[in-house]
């Protein structure tokens, strides 16, 4: 009787043991940007940790310049940190085609990846691989006051051109009330004001680089871009405007001190949101376009990679599919409302007529489908990338360049200097890396 | 008429002290009075904002996103930890220097700062691979090491700079009255050298506190301090001032606390040989 409860409870624990070690969670990393959707997902994991408990997730959240340096020495260095990344669709082509990502491809049906954007999905496909999925994407667009714009006598058209753009700038401008006509960005970086910058050359016919990779910035579009970028912004932007990015247009524009802003669409949550005090007077417009046949405005997505050398890629997968599936768009918009819900990655979204009563909404989409980061210049180019060139060495030229276009707008350098100066050190670079022969 | 311009001078000296003090200490200040308010009133003009009402919800937000004590915890270890360690080599390597230098000392010394002057993203990548072949990313043994050795040339050269103001005659005589090497460094030098050691100590245990290049780099989950636990509140999409100035301030109390108690030895050990 002994020898058998002793039998018995040596296989209970033997049983409870195997069962504990099968239950052994799995544990991955995320490494995430900074902003309100990405938080708000954070806020949610309950809801995945229900649906998935074998699975752990925790969570390295940094600022967005210092995170692309970190994830690209780990995944450079196969360090094996971090299970998920959330990258942008800059590094995307590049890392895809470095065999540093997972194809995602093989996600579940029921993730429905025809449901995507192709604008988004073709920004993070390399020879047919989906390298990495959208949470959510943005375009760029034109906000405006309608208040200020009634008071003008003007009607801002649903597609702006830049002429167009000037005229409502001019009229809002009240420098007395400290009302600016537009606010852009001015800070140096190739996230901040190049960005913007590329984005609005592509719409003057100008282009970084020739078909033989020869730098563009001696050509007349790009004199003409910013020409017109420093007539604006002199004349109806708001002072030190060479220190604006995002951040310090966006505080502009709540407190009701720019009568336009051109930006990402992101921002239009904030604008019409419970901090701004101009949230019941906003409308919404295309980017502007001078009638070539391209938009001034971008494309960008943060999306959810897998790094090769992830040692839990089957656990990453199905978070991936969660975090960026129509269920989790469905949660988001339950607990916080549509207005809420990360935008620009899915057609079903859009078809949703909960989603489409979102002022914003349709600006967002139309917005996205006029950018086409295969075919983003006038002209035929050798790279893909709206406002950036998708090619390793463009962080450093687009900061350099960038720190060459803000000092103009400073007063500290002339048109002709930076133009010439972009030109030199673009060249010397572009050579330098075996691009130029 | 002497004693009436001394008085008008101590008033303008006193003034100007007190406004050199509010212009450096400012930013502290202000960073604390944006974490009391909401993010809409921490972005308006400057005078609305400190007439807006006076919150904590940004505190109880930011503790109820983030594990303040797991990463304050970390902070600890890693300052406190890489701060002992670079005074148990410092100490003896500071004693060689200052009593028994050699022909090359005063070169040596400068090549130890020399490593300073190089810029630290340059040895990232090594440094990295390192770690990772040694399986000491995200641990805290890694940082300590890293730490201890990125301020080791500052304490030896700290304390090299103490240690030479002592009386070599004093250690001569102990070394007359029968004092080992040890007992001499322990119980002659270092109880003499008190003010310099505590100035050094709490120096290093600022400077490894504030490191932010290799914490961020190094780290991931485990062995991740303050410094992560603040750059986690920064963006350059969003507006989230006030949350990430509650941030700065649970991750900088510490440490202005524990200079606050510790001025006086501080202040001692700094000036400690300055005037003669």
């Amino acid at each position: 009787m002994t020898n058998t409860l002793r039998a018995l409870l040596g296989a209970s624990a033997l049983c409870t043991l195997t069962v504990a070690a099968w239950a052994e969670p799995t544990t991955i990393t995320v490494a995430t940007v900074n902003n309100g959707d990405m938080i708000r997902m954070q806020g949610l994991m309950g809801e995945f940790n229900a649906l998935h408990p074998d699975i752990t997730v925790e969570w390295v959240t940094l600022e967005e310049n210092v995170l692309r340096e970190r994830v690209t020495t780990d995944i450079a260095t196969k360090g094996g940190q971090f299970d998920v990344l959330t990258i942008g669709t800059y590094e995307v082509p590049i890392w895809g085609n470095q065999g540093w990502l997972v194809s995602l491809n093989d996600l579940p049906p029921e993730w429905d990846k025809a449901d995507l954007l192709p604008a988004i999905a073709g920004g993070l496909t390399v020879n047919g691989e989906l390298y990495a999925a959208p949470f959510y994407g943005e375009s760029s667009m034109v906000m405006y006051r309608t208040d200020l714009m009634e008071k003008a006598g003007l009607t801002m058209p649903a597609a702006p051109t830049w002429a167009d753009i000037r005229t409502a700038a001019e009229a809002m401008t009240d420098k007395d009330a400290g009302i600016y006509g537009i606010c852009l960005r001015g800070k140096a970086g190739w996230g901040e004001n190049m960005a913007f910058l590329t984005a609005m050359s592509n719409s003057f016919g100008a282009k970084w680089f020739d078909a033989d990779w020869k730098p563009q910035f001696d050509q007349q579009p790009w004199r003409d871009t910013l020409t017109f970028y420093l007539d604006l912004m002199n004349n109806f932007g708001p002072p030190g405007a060479s220190n604006n990015g995002f951040n310090e247009n966006l505080s502009l524009f709540q407190q009701g001190k720019c009568g336009m802003w051109i930006d990402a669409t992101v921002a239009a949550s904030f604008v019409t949101g419970a901090d701004s005090t101009v949230a019941d007077s906003v409308g919404f417009a295309l980017a502007p376009d001078n009638g070539l046949g391209k938009r001034g405005n971008w494309l960008w997505a943060w999306s959810l990679a897998i790094p090769a050398g992830s040692d839990s890629v089957d656990a990453a997968k199905t978070f991936v599919a969660w975090a960026t599936s129509k269920e989790y768009t469905a949660l988001v918009a339950s607990k916080e409302g549509w207005a809420n819900v990360p935008p620009g990655t899915r057609t079903s979204l859009y078809t949703n007529p909960e989603y489409q009563s979102v002022p914003f909404a349709q600006m967002t989409l139309d917005s996205i489908n006029a950018a086409d980061p295969t075919a983003p210049t006038v002209d035929p180019v050798p790279y893909t990338g709206v406002q950036f060139v998708a090619i390793p060495e463009f962080q450093g030229l687009g900061t350099a360049v960038g720190q060459q276009f803000s000092a103009v707008l400073a007063g500290s350098s002339t048109l002709d200097d930076a133009l010439a100066a972009a030109q030199t050190l673009v060249t010397d670079e572009m050579t330098k890396a075996g691009y130029i022969k | 008429m002497a004693r009436k311009s001394s008085a008008t001078a101590k008033i303008v000296t006193t003034g100007f002290a007190w406004a050199m003090a509010l212009l450096i200490f400012f930013p502290i200040l202000w960073i604390v009075i944006l974490s009391f308010k909401s993010e809409g009133d921490a972005i308006a003009t400057p005078l609305t904002m400190l007439s807006a009402p006076w919150t904590t919800a940004t505190y109880t937000e930011v503790l109820n996103r983030s594990d303040y004590f797991g990463f304050f915890w970390n902070s600890v270890i890693l300052a406190v930890g890489s701060t002992l360690m670079a005074l148990l080599i410092a100490i003896p390597a500071a004693w060689a220097m200052a009593f028994q230098p050699g022909p090359r000392t005063k070169d040596l010394l400068m090549w130890m700062l020399s490593t300073k002057m190089m810029p630290a993203v340059g040895v990232m990548v090594p440094m990295y691979l390192l770690f990772r072949d040694l399986g000491l990313l995200d641990t805290r043994i890694g940082l300590l090491i890293v730490l201890t050795l990125v301020n080791l040339p500052i304490v030896v050269w700290m304390l090299y700079t103490y240690f030479k103001e002592i009386p070599t005659e004093i250690l001569e005589a102990s070394r007359m009255d029968g004092a080992s090497l040890r007992s001499e460094i322990l119980y002659v030098l270092t109880p003499m050298a008190v003010p310099g050691i505590a100035s050094t100590l709490l120096l290093n245990i600022i400077l490894a506190w504030n490191e932010a290049f290799w914490t961020l780099r190094l780290t991931t989950v485990d062995a991740a301090p303050l410094t992560a636990f603040i750059a986690s509140y920064s963006s350059p999409e969003g507006l989230f001032y006030a949350k990430l100035s509650a941030a700065s301030t649970m991750a900088i109390a510490p440490i202005v606390i524990l200079g606050w108690f510790s001025q006086k030895q501080l202040v001692r050990g700094l000036t400690f040989g300055a005037v003669k």
